[in-house]
């Protein structure tokens, strides 16, 4: 497996996690925020991983921490790699990588905008990216709630009804209750 | 509905700031003159907008209103999935053409303004501006569930659920989102109100002009505009 050799030729130095494949062409590994850049380096300049697909962001609010990652991908073998850096969610602060790929600005203005991860450095990253004049926390941290938000905020036509579909088939097929 | 989760609190302390070159303040001119500017009232009529009054003779009005229904002419301005339900219309397909309707890329050039599926306050800005600058007499049209209750984004952060509340709706056409088919038929009734004498959009949005105000700057947060576009 391709994969496994290259992620036994890179654990020593960038002090990699295990190595989780999904099928074959996919896998994550977690790496340490100080060896992020080194390793993201390494792996465009010399290991053909030259695409940047995504970087995105989930947040583990009871571990306190956010996740990002970043897919690369390397056309020419057809391999994703997925890297996972965990963020402290208390002051959520990353390490821009806009000189490695400019695509990267982009990412990191919706992690800012959508998350509030910082990325200083960044090109335009205080300027809002989606949202106008959002003064709330951001939206996709889950301790913003979504419906709480939109209930307390925008106006409701009466008349919208929600059944629990376990309730209501109870009462349609056995109205007697039994 | 009750809220889920009711210990959430939105935040409504914060007030946006107003954008910096939005605020009034000296500046120099070219040749050398201080002069103080304030954006939102220098380049912009401040005249709300006032009541069209109908014609005396009732017949006469009659005939502006049959006049008005045969000539309705759309802004093309799609909000959201619905902007493509209204493709098919312009070709030869379904043919809105037939029945003298049109779509046009300005608001000056448009009377009926259909907002087309959801909109996020970001959106509602735009809808707003556009509206406001369309020449009376001028209908709305609100497709798809989203424009009535909210549809699917029932609980999204950015998506207003009602659009009667900031615009005048006249009519709304039901679906999510409705076919063309559905587009025409709403449009046939909207002629019929019109001739009815019941489009009356225009004036009920400048008779409650300070409660559609209110409600607009309830939502948009980032109010960069004068508060009559015209």
């Amino acid at each position: 497996m391709e994969m496994r050799h290259l992620h036994a030729l890179l654990k020593q130095r960038h002090s990699l996690g295990q190595l989780e494949p999904k099928g074959g062409k996919l896998a994550f590994v977690t790496v340490p925020r100080e060896n992020l850049r080194g390793l993201l380096t390494e792996l465009r300049d010399v290991h053909g991983f030259t695409h940047l697909v995504l970087l995105t962001a989930v947040d583990w609010m009871e571990d306190g921490l956010f996740q990002l990652t970043y897919m690369l991908n390397n056309r020419g073998r057809d391999m994703t790699l997925g890297i996972r850096v965990m963020l402290d969610r208390q002051e959520a602060q990353g390490d821009s990588i806009h000189d490695l790929w400019p695509t990267a600005a982009t990412y990191q203005r919706e992690l800012k905008e959508m998350f509030g991860i910082d990325f200083p450095g960044s090109p335009r990253i205080d300027e809002e990216f989606i949202l106008e004049g959002w003064t709330d926390l951001p939206p996709y941290r889950r301790d913003f709630d979504s419906l709480a938000y939109s209930q307390q905020t925008y106006a409701e036509r009466p008349g919208r009804v929600t059944h629990d579909p376990r309730e209501y088939m109870k009462s349609k097929l056995y109205p007697d209750g039994v | 509905m009750k809220d889920v989760d009711d210990k959430f609190l939105k935040n409504i302390e914060t007030e946006f700031p107003l954008r910096e070159e939005l605020r009034p303040r000296r500046v120099t001119t070219p040749d050398g003159q201080e002069i103080e500017i304030e954006p939102l009232k220098d380049y912009f009529c401040e005249a709300a907008p006032k009541v069209h009054p109908k014609a005396y003779i009732p017949i006469v009005e009659d005939f502006y209103n049959w006049a008005r229904a045969n000539s309705l002419w759309i802004l093309g301005f799609g909000t959201g999935c619905g902007a493509i339900e209204m493709r098919p219309l312009m070709t030869p397909r379904f043919d809105a053409y037939r029945y003298g309707i049109q779509w046009r890329p300005t608001p000056r050039q448009a009377n009926l303004l259909m907002i087309s599926g959801y909109l996020s306050v970001k959106t509602l800005k735009r809808a707003i501006r556009a509206y406001e600058q369309m020449q009376g007499p001028k209908y709305v049209v609100g497709l798809g569930s989203c424009t009535i209750n909210g549809g699917m984004y029932w609980d999204s952060y950015n998506t207003i659920k009602r659009l009667d509340q900031y615009l005048p709706v006249d009519l709304y056409i039901a679906g999510c989102m409705p076919r063309p088919e559905a587009l025409l038929a709403g449009f046939m009734e909207l002629k019929k109100l019109i001739k009815a004498g019941k489009g009356e959009g225009a004036n009920k949005y400048a008779e409650n002009f300070a409660t559609y105000k209110a409600n607009q700057k309830s939502v948009i947060k980032d109010w960069d505009m004068p508060d009559y576009n015209w």
